[in-house]
């Protein structure tokens, strides 16, 4: 990233970072280097002006939901630790080492934190549940505008339709848990580049 | 299969010698079709032999049919040996390669999953360059040290050169075995695209070094130079991105042509085919790796041919695609077995054979577990031990070493009848002991299997969306991996390469999801006329891609069909808006008539074209019962208040169209899934939208053309209305006359009406006004109240309609009788014919018109009554009747 590599020490809270996100260090080190990068005044934040300098992700038609998936309720800047909580989800799980760290709450790449994170993507109000105007919104973004708004809404109908088991119209987090059983979650959600 | 020329065989006579002078009645002519004649006959034993194969389901789960075949070409070839006393029917390299191989080719790329593919494709090229590489020389150098070693016969004269040139073609692993054996396993697709994807690729390799090591064998090892070896170096380079990007080219002409083959639908598949062999046959000219060029063909067309072509042409592309591929492969290893019998090219070397199998084996495992190794640091899923073992096991070799191995020159290559047998022995083995063994291995070993799970539509969508999610973390991450060239090539294919080379209209509609969506309401429409259709409520329906839904699809297929122009969905938008109680009454008779009436009558052109095909009768009734369940399911739906009056007449009409449904799922059922997608087909054309608009236009055209819809006589049109005039009296009626009617005001409100006349039973506002007019009874009893009323011309109808109630019932049990009153004229006369037409001469006919209107209106009211399921009933009858 043409920046010089930091030096683990300067990193604040290092050893709980690595410890909460299972980050190696040198994964730590190079995510921090891309933080700063983004960073461009150095003001220790990132703030949503900053994620959407980067080019590419103004293309992609989720960008924006996610650049908002870095930020808590009603924040506008996200430190360090946070910004790298998030990444942390995409961290591949390893076979095995799951439990072996013996804490109570699940790791964060888990295969239910994974989702829950891409829930949060589609649930827009966090009210637990992707109501219709909500999978309306996101095929909006994700099909392309030669589907007419008609078709979409079938879409839409019919996707709910499909997941919704208890009949109330929406989609709660088990019933897309449910959904997407088949997928290799631990598989799509991951990069390799964060192991 | 065999050189045109060669003898005939023993059991075929020859010309009748001493044949009577003359001219004879009959002519031998075996020479002529001698050639042709035997490849057909090849082919038919082979197919033959495959429906015996199935026979016995015990057998053929247990060994793969490829080693059957083999065993079968050995029983054949020893028949011919024993008959000819000399070997015949060899697999012919040249056959091989220009025949026998595109076809396998071709479907292995046309049909690869190209997500997968491209997924893995760091993996498979490490396995098919390096892998093969090392194969080559680890087994050439090894089986050289054998022969240092001093274990070997003396008769295999072959040095350094010699061996690696053997090495080069019996290590690479073959796609035809690897593809007939694995696709009997079902691993899991990873580990298959794997296998698969590097018997493959690896052809580009084998073919460079096979012609390098040749050409140094033929030069002799003390010519070659080092810039020899760079030439071969480079030669590799060319060949394998030559071969692709002679696909490439292929791919892109092909995709380019099938844009604009909308007037010649029945030859598009044709170019798919052809324009492939092309790419091979232009990559062998310019030996480029062929295999190479055909798999790119295949694998980057595929998208923009399967969305310009039309649905058929795509079926057609399948089933001709795997039709071919299918029965080279069979003729492919039963000639392989053929071949092994013959024993004048065998030279055997008990230290090369084992040493050879002994090698490739060894070689085969080392490196791939040397391979994964490596590559399990970069991927994201690594391989474990136990798909090593399975790509180590299934690393077979096939045909395509056997031809090549033939093709060597025995003059040069002294080695060579040793080098045939022991290639003929390493492909059996690896065909037969590993064929057979790899099911029972996999199992064993518990392989993921791969779960064939039909798509849904939350599964596309979550994709989908994982993807994006996951290319703007790595933006986020500053990584530019594979994703985001992904998402790079397909912004790029989106926004230039889509535009070029598809059609407006699929372009159009090009949109994964909605793809899927699509295919899922098929799939559900279809099932739902498999499960009889004539379930009425929807609370019953079931529907395989939801099982727990009940009100499901019912907003989605309705939503569909009405996109789609069909003529069935229209109705209940209609019946909502309309206003009057008249047109209401009208709507449910048009439901109820045109649901039951036209179907018998209809004609069909008995027509023959060579460039376009009319669906056939049965494709037609299929889709009719479509089009009527469902109509009639959104019927009873929505329309709960039409129920009461059509409640009888439905009934009957539910149990014959169940008959029929029942019937035409039991000619399906027992078939399996091909049936259901041709079934598939049939129906998509009237359901779907996705399908090019010029498809679908012209197939309402022919529909146009042939359908005949019944009409009644609708209208108190002037000839009738003349006619009796002349008659003077009104004791005497005239016959009926074919009249074409113009549009009534209900045929210009009503938008069925006006529905480019496809198959619609017409029965417009003034249906009623039909009364068959030659009633003498029913005539003289309404007379003399008609008389009384002397209602001024042109006045408001129903007024009488409620003062003629009384009369009116008794007429309607003649109704029936009058199949006369029924004509068919052309229904798109009628829809054409400006409304205005009829107005005028009405009005110019005054003194008649109180003679006709009261009745008519009398009709009218009585069938807006509550008896009118009666009045429909026989109206069906009278249908029956007609139809007989």
């Amino acid at each position: 990233m043409g920046c010089q590599s930091s030096h683990p020490s300067a990193i604040p809270e290092l050893d709980e970072i690595m410890l909460e996100t299972g980050f190696s260090q040198a994964n730590v080190v190079r995510l921090y280097d891309r933080f700063q990068a983004l960073d461009k005044e150095q003001k220790g934040y990132l703030s949503k002006y900053d994620l959407q300098g980067i080019g590419e992700l103004a293309v992609n038609p989720l960008g924006d939901r996610i650049i908002n998936a870095f930020f808590k309720e009603g924040e506008e800047l996200t430190d360090f630790r946070s910004f790298i909580r998030v990444l942390a989800h995409f961290r591949p799980l390893e076979k095995g080492k799951s439990n072996e760290t013996g804490r109570p709450e699940p790791t964060p790449n888990s295969r239910l934190r994974k989702l829950q994170f891409a829930f949060q993507l589609y649930d827009q109000d966090s009210d637990g549940k992707i109501s219709r105007d909500e999978m309306l919104q996101v095929l909006r973004l994700m099909v392309g505008i030669q589907v007419t708004d008609e078709q979409l809404a079938c879409i839409a109908e019919r996707t709910i339709q499909e997941a919704d088991q208890d009949g109330d119209g929406a989609i709660s987090f088990e019933e897309f848990a449910t959904s997407v059983e088949k997928l290799n979650i631990e598989q799509r959600m991951s990069l390799r580049l964060l192991k | 299969m065999q050189p045109p020329t060669g003898p005939a065989l023993a059991s075929a006579p020859e010309s009748p010698p001493g044949a009577a002078p003359g001219s004879p009645l009959l002519r031998w002519q075996w020479r002529e079709v001698q050639a042709p004649c035997l490849v057909a006959g090849w082919i038919l034993v082979a197919s033959l032999a495959k429906i015996v194969f199935q026979l016995s389901k015990k057998v053929t789960s247990v060994v793969p049919e490829s080693c059957l075949l083999i065993l079968l070409g050995l029983g054949l070839g020893g028949i011919v040996l024993a008959i000819t006393k000399r070997a015949e029917y060899q697999l012919e390299p040249s056959m091989f390669f220009l025949f026998l191989l595109p076809p396998i080719v071709l479907d292995s790329g046309y049909f690869m999953p190209s997500r997968l593919f491209f997924d893995n494709l760091g993996a498979i090229l490490t396995y098919a360059v390096i892998g093969t590489l090392w194969n080559s020389f680890a087994t050439g150098a090894a089986l050289w040290g054998v022969k240092q070693a001093g274990l070997m016969d003396e008769g295999v004269e072959a040095g350094l050169m010699d061996f690696l040139l053997f090495g080069s073609l019996i290590s690479a692993v073959d796609p035809v075995a690897v593809l007939a054996v694995f696709e009997e396993v079902h691993i899991n697709e990873t580990l298959f695209i794997i296998v698969f994807g590097e018997s493959l690729l690896n052809d580009a390799v084998t073919v460079v070094l096979y012609k390098v090591f040749n050409s140094f064998v033929e030069m002799g090892p003390a010519h070659v130079q080092a810039t020899d070896y760079l030439k071969g170096v480079a030669s590799f380079f060319v060949v394998s991105l030559g071969g692709a990007a002679v696909g490439l080219l292929f791919a892109f002409l092909l995709a380019l042509i099938t844009r604009f083959t909308k007037r010649v639908r029945i030859i598009e598949p044709l170019f798919v085919f052809l324009l492939a062999y092309m790419a091979y046959l232009a990559a062998e000219m310019v030996s480029l790796s062929s295999i190479l060029a055909v798999t790119f063909c295949g694998i980057c067309c595929k998208k923009y041919v399967e969305a310009n072509i039309s649905r058929k042409s795509r079926t057609t592309v399948k089933y001709t695609m795997k039709t071919l591929a299918s029965s080279s492969e069979t003729v492919i290893f039963m000639f392989l077995g053929i071949s092994a019998v013959d024993t004048s090219k065998w030279a055997w070397d008990t230290a090369l054979v084992l040493g050879t199998l002994l090698f490739i084996l060894l070689f085969r495992a080392v490196g791939v577990i040397l391979q994964t190794w490596v590559l399990n640091h970069f991927r994201l899923t690594p391989l474990d031990r136990i798909d090593q073992v399975v790509m180590s096991y299934g690393g077979l070799r096939g045909a395509v070493a056997f031809a090549l191995v033939i093709l060597l020159d025995g003059a040069k290559v002294r080695a060579k009848d040793y080098f045939v047998a022991t290639t003929i022995v390493v492909v059996f083995f690896t065909v037969l002991v590993q064929g057979l063994t790899i099911k029972p291995l996999v199992k064993w070993l518990k392989v993921k299997r791969s779960d064939h799970h039909k798509p849904t539509l939350n599964e596309e969508l979550h994709e989908h969306a994982f993807d994006h999610i996951l290319a703007a973390v790595e933006d986020v991450v500053g990584h530019h991996g594979y994703r985001y060239w992904r998402d790079k090539w397909e912004q790029f294919d989106k926004r230039y390469l889509s535009q070029l080379l598809m059609r407006k209209s699929a372009y159009r509609l090009k949109d994964e999801i909605w793809d899927v969506y699509c295919k899922l309401n098929i799939r559900d429409a279809i099932s739902f006329v498999d499960q009889g259709g004539h379930v009425l409520s929807a609370s019953r329906l079931t529907l395989p891609s939801m099982p727990s839904r009940s009100s499901m699809s019912e907003s989605s297929v309705t939503n569909l069909l009405r996109e789609s122009g069909s003529g069935a969905c229209l109705d209940l938008q209609v019946i909502d808006t309309v206003r009057s109680r008249r047109d209401k009454e009208d709507a449910v008779m048009h439901h109820v008539l045109r649901g039951s009436l036209y179907k018998p009558r209809r004609r069909y052109k008995a027509s023959y074209s060579r460039h376009f095909i009319s669906p056939s009768t049965q494709e037609r009734q299929d889709k009719e019962i479509f089009q009527q369940n469902m109509k009639r399911r959104l019927e009873t739906f929505k329309s709960t208040k039409h129920n009461v009056c059509s409640a009888k007449s439905k009934a009957r009409l539910k149990k014959d169209g169940r008959k029929k449904k029942k019937s035409a799922a039991n000619a399906e059922l027992p078939n399996g899934k091909p049936p259901r997608s041709v079934t598939w087909q049939q129906t998509a054309a009237v359901l779907v939208a996705v399908d090019s608009d010029d498809e679908e236009s012209d197939s309402s055209e022919t529909e146009k053309e042939d359908d005949e819809g019944i009409i009644f006589i609708a209208r108190a049109t002037d000839e009738i209305l003349q006619g009796k005039k002349a008659s003077g009296s009104l004791d005497v009626c005239p016959s009926p006359r074919i009249i074409p009617p113009s549009p009534t005001s209900a045929e210009k409100e009503l938008p069925w009406k006006g529905d480019r006349g496809d198959l619609a039973v017409y029965i417009s506002s003034e249906t009623t006004k039909i009364v068959p007019v030659d009633m003498q009874t029913a005539w003289k009893q309404s007379i003399s109240s008609l008389e009384s009323v002397a209602s001024p011309p042109g006045a408001e109808p129903g007024l009488h309609a409620k003062t003629l109630a009384g009369p009116a019932p008794e007429e309607r049990h003649v109704v029936p009788e009058q199949r006369t009153c029924f004509q068919f004229p052309n229904p798109l006369l009628r829809s054409s014919r400006p409304q205005s037409a009829g107005s005028p001469e009405r009005t110019e006919q005054p003194e008649l018109q109180p003679l006709m209107a009261p009745d008519e209106h009398g009709r009218m009211s009585t069938s807006a009554g509550p008896s009118n399921s009666r009045w429909l009933i026989q109206f069906n009858r009278a249908a029956r009747f007609s139809d007989g």
